[in-house]
């Protein structure tokens, strides 16, 4: 059995060893916090853009300091607890949606020397390592599991508020959060599939330096999954657990002060990890070309290069699309990405055995493709005599 | 200790510095926000007007089903991973294995499409 693994954690543990541990945690929150603090910016601004507005520009220059302002409010806001919330959970619940926003950047490959035979593995102070702070066997299981964890906090949120919207839009999110995240799971099964590892580093290293996953899982598992993502995080156009002109504010309305502050942080820090999860598993994460200097620079600037596009498009989103209602967004969901990812997924299977066998590609996609879309006739079909069936129902009434 | 757990490690320990950080704002926004205690301020929000009932009223609430389904599909990948990563090994047996399990999981999708629980209106 081979794991992936960091080669720094698989020796002697020194002093030097535990040193470069707490350095790459600081490196990584640190990184974190900046890139979040970055981001409400850029999202005020691309959005003022997009809307032929200027948008922040009074604190700092470019108005780049605006979130520290916000942030130094916020704190000497009064923190209300309403009379009929469950007190406990109503204060705790805030941490619940933010840990797992931390614990899924844990996994991400930040930067690396990601050309041939180095697999992302860089020395400093002699040591051999990984630039990403832990690379566990199953780091993918590990992004899906924290981003299961953060339906938790959303929906105790709301629960706990003990009024009526918030528990609306808690119960909304839950529902519609669990229902991306069955697309979302199936979409990383086609990546996992094509690179045979679970490792997001391995997964990495895969796709180095052109083969990106996302033409060779053949873009429609990236479609679902940037789909997906953008319903997991419960952005715009899926933004119906705050939508506030039907909730007032979902699970955050009864929140104040700090605690809510900590929601706002951690929507936007979950837009960060997403997309560098998209980056990751799609994109080559830090892979690239190394044009001068240390490799793993280069990889850090690739990385953020591609984390800014997906940064971008999630705020393009959301100046862009108007909000689905809530039944197009479970029809979205359950009839149309969670069959087109399994029939996807089919698909890929047979063309990657195929290829194992020797089998004739060509012959190979074309059967699958015809299966495919002949059950997708079929559904089709049997949808059509339903709506019928319905009518006739309907005009015997 | 194994390079395995070690791993793990290094998440518990991140995860337990975010806790750190956390408790870290949180009480420091306690020591410096001011309390100004008011009765209004403590009802609960419902457009301006007095909150009628608890907000844990009974309500039909139909997203439980969706919940069910979901469990469904989460089994479904605990099954997948550990096959994805192995699928060269497995070979053309494997892979008719899992067909059958999807297509058979689809079917479950489908039954529940024609009992019309995922219609919403």
């Amino acid at each position: 059995m081979i794991f992936a693994g960091d080669p720094l954690l698989s020796g002697h543990i020194d002093l030097a060893v535990v040193a470069i541990v707490v350095l790459k945690t600081v490196l990584t929150f640190a990184l974190l916090l900046v890139g979040t603090m970055f981001m409400v910016w850029f999202e005020r601004k691309v959005v003022g853009d997009l809307q032929n507005r200027i948008g922040p520009n009074r604190a700092g220059p470019f108005g780049l300091l605006q979130t520290l302002a916000d942030g130094v409010k916020v704190f000497f806001k009064e923190d209300l607890i309403p009379e009929q919330a469950d007190r406990v959970i109503f204060k705790y619940a805030p941490l619940l949606s933010m840990v797992p926003a931390f614990i899924t950047f844990a996994v991400v490959p930040i930067a690396g020397d990601f050309r041939h035979g180095h697999s992302g593995v860089v020395s400093i102070f002699g040591h051999r390592t990984l630039l990403q702070l832990a690379d566990p066997p199953i780091g993918v299981l590990l992004v899906l599991a924290m981003s299961s964890i953060a339906v938790y906090g959303v929906m105790l949120a709301g629960w706990s508020s003990g009024s009526k919207y918030p528990l609306l839009g808690s119960v909304r999110a839950s529902a519609q959060m669990v229902s991306y995240e069955a697309a979302l799971g199936l979409s990383v099964v086609a990546v996992v599939l094509v690179s045979g590892t679970l490792s997001t580093s391995g997964i990495v290293s895969a796709q180095a330096p052109w083969k990106w996953n996302l033409w060779v899982t053949g873009v429609v598992p990236f479609v679902i999954f940037l789909i997906s993502g953008t319903a997991e995080l419960n952005r715009p156009p899926f933004d119906l657990v705050e939508a506030e002109q039907e909730l007032v504010g979902g699970y955050q309305t009864e929140y104040s002060g700090i605690r809510f502050a900590l929601f706002y942080l951690a929507e936007f820090m979950n837009t960060i990890t997403m997309s560098a999860i998209i980056v990751t598993l799609f994109l080559g994460g830090p892979s690239g070309p190394v044009i001068l200097g240390p490799a793993w620079i280069w990889g850090l600037i690739w990385f953020l290069l591609k984390l800014l596009i997906f940064l971008f498009v999630f705020v393009w989103f959301r100046a862009t699309l108007p909000r689905f209602r809530y039944d197009q967004l479970m029809d979205l969901g359950w009839k149309a990405l969670i069959p087109l990812s399994l029939g996807w997924l089919l698909l890929l299977t047979a063309v990657r055995v195929g290829d194992v066998e020797g089998w004739n590609p060509f012959l190979v996609t074309m059967v699958g493709a015809v299966v495919l879309v002949a059950a997708y006739g079929l559904l089709v079909l049997a949808m059509r005599a339903a709506r019928r069936n319905r009518q006739l129902a309907e005009e015997l009434l | 200790m194994s390079a395995f757990l070690r791993e793990y490690l290094t998440v518990a320990i991140f995860t337990g510095v975010a806790f750190g950080l956390l408790a870290g704002v949180l009480s420091v926004g306690k020591l410096i926000r001011p309390v100004r205690p008011q009765a209004e301020k403590y009802f609960n929000y419902e457009s301006g007007v007095d909150a009628v009932g608890t907000g844990w009223v009974q309500s039909p609430i139909r997203y439980y089903v969706f919940a069910l389904l979901f469990v469904m599909f989460d089994v479904e990948a605990v099954f997948i991973f550990p096959w994805a990563t192995q699928l060269e090994i497995y070979g053309w047996f494997g892979a008719v294995e899992m067909g059958i399990f999807i297509v058979l999981l689809a079917l479950g999708l489908l039954y529940a499409w024609r009992k019309g629980v995922l219609r919403w209106t």
